[in-house]
């Protein structure tokens, strides 16, 4: 019996302290009528039977050549990573509620909560959130606690943001009454402008969300943003990539011309990039970080530093009056499970990388995407779509509609980059495309001579 | 003494940034330097380099190895923590969700047949033991998952116009997450009481259900162990009354293969696929928290979902399912969690999925028992226990002052985790237990042995106890020091 270690003797010894004849027996609280018949499910397989079903499978998806982003990026992940990021003792532990024989789980969160405070330049940060999305959901939720100057539970949104960020965000904080209010950007430089914002001064705002770079990988004038919302008492959410913060002004330092209020008030983001696999999807997890001021209005675990009795240091879950399992109804969030795998690989990765090696990732990252979009640009029918300064995306423009090209692509083994049309219909006919420090000179020459014969095939056949 | 399995965790371990040195590296993963002259423009850039440590790849890997030795884990200890559903993970799960095909999957790529195959037939088979009518996989833990499920029956009565059902009927015993969710969504909160059985008040139900009756949260068994007898008649009042069931999946390892949620009248469930398919609990996460529902909210379930067109897979959208409550995550849950869920159920099959209910109900009846007959006292000693049991510690309190947290914290000295400790709160002093399904008898005995030993020691040597632990990293620590002189964040010396 898979996974089940009683032998027939056992059975027949446990039945018989317990005092019933049969295991069924122990069923007889349920209702006759309610009993469940045979359930139809696939009979039991052995795990040399599973392991080719799913080598099988994963067969059929291939190993393509990835030039697709847009908030997910495929890094290298060092070997060590996953190798002690699933060992047992990490991956089958449970939450750390039993502090004296979770210290290991413990140390590494409040590692994690140092160096994203570090990459950040916040005063803390939570254990993690589930995703992105889902961070920038629960900022707009603490934003609203937090900024106690305003009544109106008003976000500013910009366009620029991943809009699946929105979506998401108006699914969990909707049933809150909280209202997301788009800002557009500006067709130019694909970036939102302090102009844009402005006309919207002297209203009641909460909070105002910045994303650097943004979800067409433009870097926006971030510092006169946050001293914009901070002279209206908006508080600033800045929605970041770790990877980019190696090289990129944290949000903790953004603006300061303002009362000598500096930097971005909540920062979240997707912690992706930091050793975890693209992976379908998921999981990944959410970073979050805040002024001190507001960690009580923090949702998610938090680790602190403090002594047992004997005065050594030791770390245990802190601030627990703020989750569900204290303060019930009344909690700033009902997350309880978080992502602590995800966090366990990114600690790892980042103890690894160190600030230099990050640095030259993320910089690798950037010289990759300027010359992925040289030589695209090249090629005829497609053009820049924006002016402002780049991290690792650029939005390309073809002179057809992108999923045909994108289909050509894929059946020789090159996912082009992510189709814009529906997302942003009014760019015309529009790619989102991405290079990380794993792609080599090759690869690129790869796709750009695809994208050629592509295009030239198609207005040929035109 | 010897075979009660005590082991000593390994002793301390430095930070990593007081491991650091300036001008290490593990040079090996750092990318080749790339020639070219893109930048960022000067003002945009970071002045001073990130606060991280710089290490060997040697100190990092035996850094984060002796970590892990500071923890105790299902691989290492047996670890009855009720209501957490603490079995073993089967490695073959993680083996072949990571395969290198898996892990590469962009999620915006072309929708992967394969991967896609595995996550249909997961929906299939979590609709057919749910005894539901459609399955969303995209909730990425147990309280995004009862999120969704409010948040669907929310939309519900919103679509028939029934606006002012906004109230949330949640027991007494329920599980935080339950009232912090309907808060989330917009409800208000009713607790009703249980009777001494330890079943739902009906009486106090029946007060509580009305006009602006939402839904009521039940988990079944409840939190208190023990099975809902009456949810046919529980089901019935809070229909009848405009109302909707919710079954928190917590408690599902305790009924699969014996009674479905759907049957019992439940219109939606959330799964815990960390829990009762067995996919990791990784120190805190990621779980899963799949979503079921019957017919009348099909409509709503959040998306994506997966779709099948003749032989093709495909992702459900806002297209194909208008009045969805929406998306949950940047892309599509916990995809790699689902997969060794996937996994995990083929392994399993129908043969195994029956099982798991028997042999979990056999190991908790059994340790009840036992413990019972030592002279501890059981919460509800009237009743079967389910997959997991609550022991009272009231009469040890009263007679040696030892509280439930000493009992737990000396457990951990004899190399067993703690079971859950003041949860549910309506028990005093309580110990709520699950062995599991996949813990051997002797295990059980092993348990059973120290919690005698235990007892003892509360007669005899009663500092055994309100000093343990005894052999951990660590004795207890300083809560209220670690909540007032907040230390979250390590900075180098000024």
């Amino acid at each position: 019996m898979a996974f089940i270690p009683h032998t027939g003797d056992d059975i027949a010894q446990m039945l018989e302290v317990i005092g019933v004849r049969a295991i069924d027996d122990l069923f007889d609280e349920i209702p006759a009528a309610l009993r469940a018949g045979a359930l139809a499910l696939p009979p039991a397989m052995g795990e040399m039977e599973v392991g080719r079903l799913l080598t099988e499978r994963a067969a059929i998806d291939g190993r393509p050549l990835n030039f697709i982003g847009a908030g997910a990026y495929e890094h290298h992940i060092p070997a060590p990573v996953w190798a002690i990021a699933t060992r047992g003792e990490f991956y089958s532990a449970y939450t750390p509620y039993q502090a004296e024989a979770s210290q290991g789980t413990l140390q590494l969160i409040y590692e994690y909560q140092s160096m994203m405070c570090g990459l950040t330049g916040m005063e803390v940060s939570n254990a993690s959130l589930y995703d992105g999305a889902s961070a920038l959901a629960e900022a707009c939720l603490m934003a609203v606690r937090a900024n106690r100057a305003s009544n109106s539970r008003r976000i500013l949104l910009p366009r620029a943001v991943n809009p699946t960020y929105g979506q998401v965000a108006r699914t969990i904080a909707g049933n809150q009454d909280i209202v997301l209010e788009h800002v557009d950007y500006d067709r130019a430089s694909g970036r939102t402008l302090l102009e844009s914002v402005e006309s919207r001064a002297g209203e009641d705002i909460t909070a105002l969300v910045v994303q650097q770079p943004n979800f067409f990988g433009c870097l926006a004038e971030v510092d006169a943003l946050t001293d914009w919302a901070h002279r209206h008492k908006i508080l600033l959410i800045a929605v970041v990539n770790p990877v980019s913060l190696a090289l990129l002004k944290p949000p903790g330092q953004w603006g300061g011309g303002v009362d000598g209020r500096l930097g971005a008030d909540i920062v979240c983001g997707e912690g992706q990039p930091l050793g975890v696999p693209l992976s379908a999807g998921g999981p990944y997890f959410g970073f979050m970080a805040t002024r001190m001021q507001y960690v009580r209005q923090m949702p998610g675990r938090i680790v602190g530093r403090t002594v047992d009795t004997e005065g050594r240091p030791g770390f245990s879950l802190t601030l627990q009056a703020r989750e569900q399992h204290i303060r019930r109804s009344k909690a700033t969030s009902n997350i309880c499970t978080n992502q602590g795998l995800m966090v366990t690989a990114a600690t790892i990765y980042l103890s690894l990388l160190g600030s230099e090696g990050l640095a030259r990732v993320a910089q690798a990252s950037l010289q990759r995407t300027a010359d992925l979009v040289a030589a695209l640009s090249r090629i005829k029918g497609v053009t820049v779509a924006f002016s402002a300064p780049r991290f690792h995306e650029a939005v390309l423009l073809l002179d057809r509609p992108a999923a045909p090209v994108l289909a050509a692509l894929a059946r020789r083994g090159i996912l082009g980059g992510l189709d814009l049309a529906d997302r942003f219909p009014e760019l015309g006919h529009a790619l989102l495309v991405c290079a990380t420090e794993t792609k080599l000179d090759a690869d690129i020459d790869s796709y750009a001579d695809a994208l050629a014969e592509i295009m030239n095939a198609a207005r040929a056949a035109a | 003494m010897t075979e009660l399995g005590t082991t000593a965790l390994k002793a301390r371990e430095p930070l990593i940034f007081e491991l650091s040195k300036p001008g290490r590296h593990a040079g090996s993963q750092f990318p080749p330097q790339v020639a070219g002259t893109a930048e960022i423009p000067a003002h945009l850039r970071r002045a001073t380099p990130p606060m991280l440590p710089a290490v060997s790849e040697l100190q990092a890997v035996r850094h984060y190895t002796r970590l892990s030795q500071m923890n105790f884990s299902i691989d290492t200890h047996f670890y009855p923590l009720g209501s957490c559903t603490m079995k073993y993970n089967p490695k073959a799960c993680n083996t072949y969700a990571m395969l290198p095909e898996f892990l590469g999957l962009h999620p915006l790529g072309p929708e992967p047949q394969g991967f896609l195959a595995c996550m249909y037939e997961l929906q299939e088979m979590l609709q057919e033991i749910t005894g539901m009518k459609g399955v969303s996989l995209t909730p990425m833990a147990g309280a995004q998952g009862e999120f969704a499920g409010v948040a669907m029956i929310r939309a519900y009565h919103r679509a028939r116009n029934d606006l002012q059902r906004t109230e949330i009927i949640v027991p007494q015993a329920a599980h935080g997450t339950n009232p912090a969710t309907a808060a989330m969504c917009g409800c208000t909160v009713k607790e009703i009481p249980c009777d001494a059985n330890g079943d739902v008040d009906i009486g106090a139900l029946k007060a509580a259900v009305g006009p602006g009756t939402a839904a009521i949260m039940l988990t079944n068994p409840s939190t208190l162990g023990v099975f809902e007898h009456k949810i046919a008649e529980v089901a019935r009042i809070v229909h009848e009354a405009g109302g909707l069931l919710y079954y928190d999946g917590a408690n599902l390892n305790a009924i699969l293969g014996k009674v479905r949620p759907g049957d019992m009248g439940f219109d939606v469930i959330h799964m815990n696929l960390h829990k009762t398919f067995s996919t990791p609990h990784g120190g805190g996460g990621p779980g899963s928290g799949a979503v079921g529902v019957g017919a009348r909210l099909l409509p709503f379930l959040p998306i994506p979902i997966v779709g099948k067109e003749g032989p093709r897979f495909r992702w459900l959208s806002e297209r194909d399912l208008p009045q969805s409550i929406g998306r949950l995550s940047g892309f599509m849950g916990n995809a790699g969690v689902n997969l060794r869920a996937y996994i995990y159920m083929r392994l399993l099959g129908r043969e195994g999925m029956v099982r798991v209910a028997e042999f979990a109900a056999l190991n908790a009846n059994y340790l009840l028992k036992r413990l019972q007959d030592a002279g501890f006292e059981a919460a509800y000693p009237n009743r079967r226990a389910s997959h997991e049991f609550i022991v009272t510690l009231k009469s040890e309190n009263r007679l040696y002052q030892i509280t439930a947290m000493d009992v737990a914290k000396r457990l951990l000295d004899y190399g067993l985790h703690a079971p859950t400790t003041y949860f549910p709160l309506l028990v005093p002093e309580c110990l709520l237990i699950e062995p599991t399904e996949t813990e051997a008898k002797e295990d059980l005995d092993r348990f059973c042995d120290a919690m005698i030993m235990i007892r003892r020691e509360m007669q005899e040597d009663p500092e055994k106890l309100t000093a343990a632990p005894h052999t951990m990293p660590v004795r207890r620590l300083d809560d209220v020091r670690a909540a007032k002189q907040l230390d979250l964040a390590w900075k180098p010396a000024a």
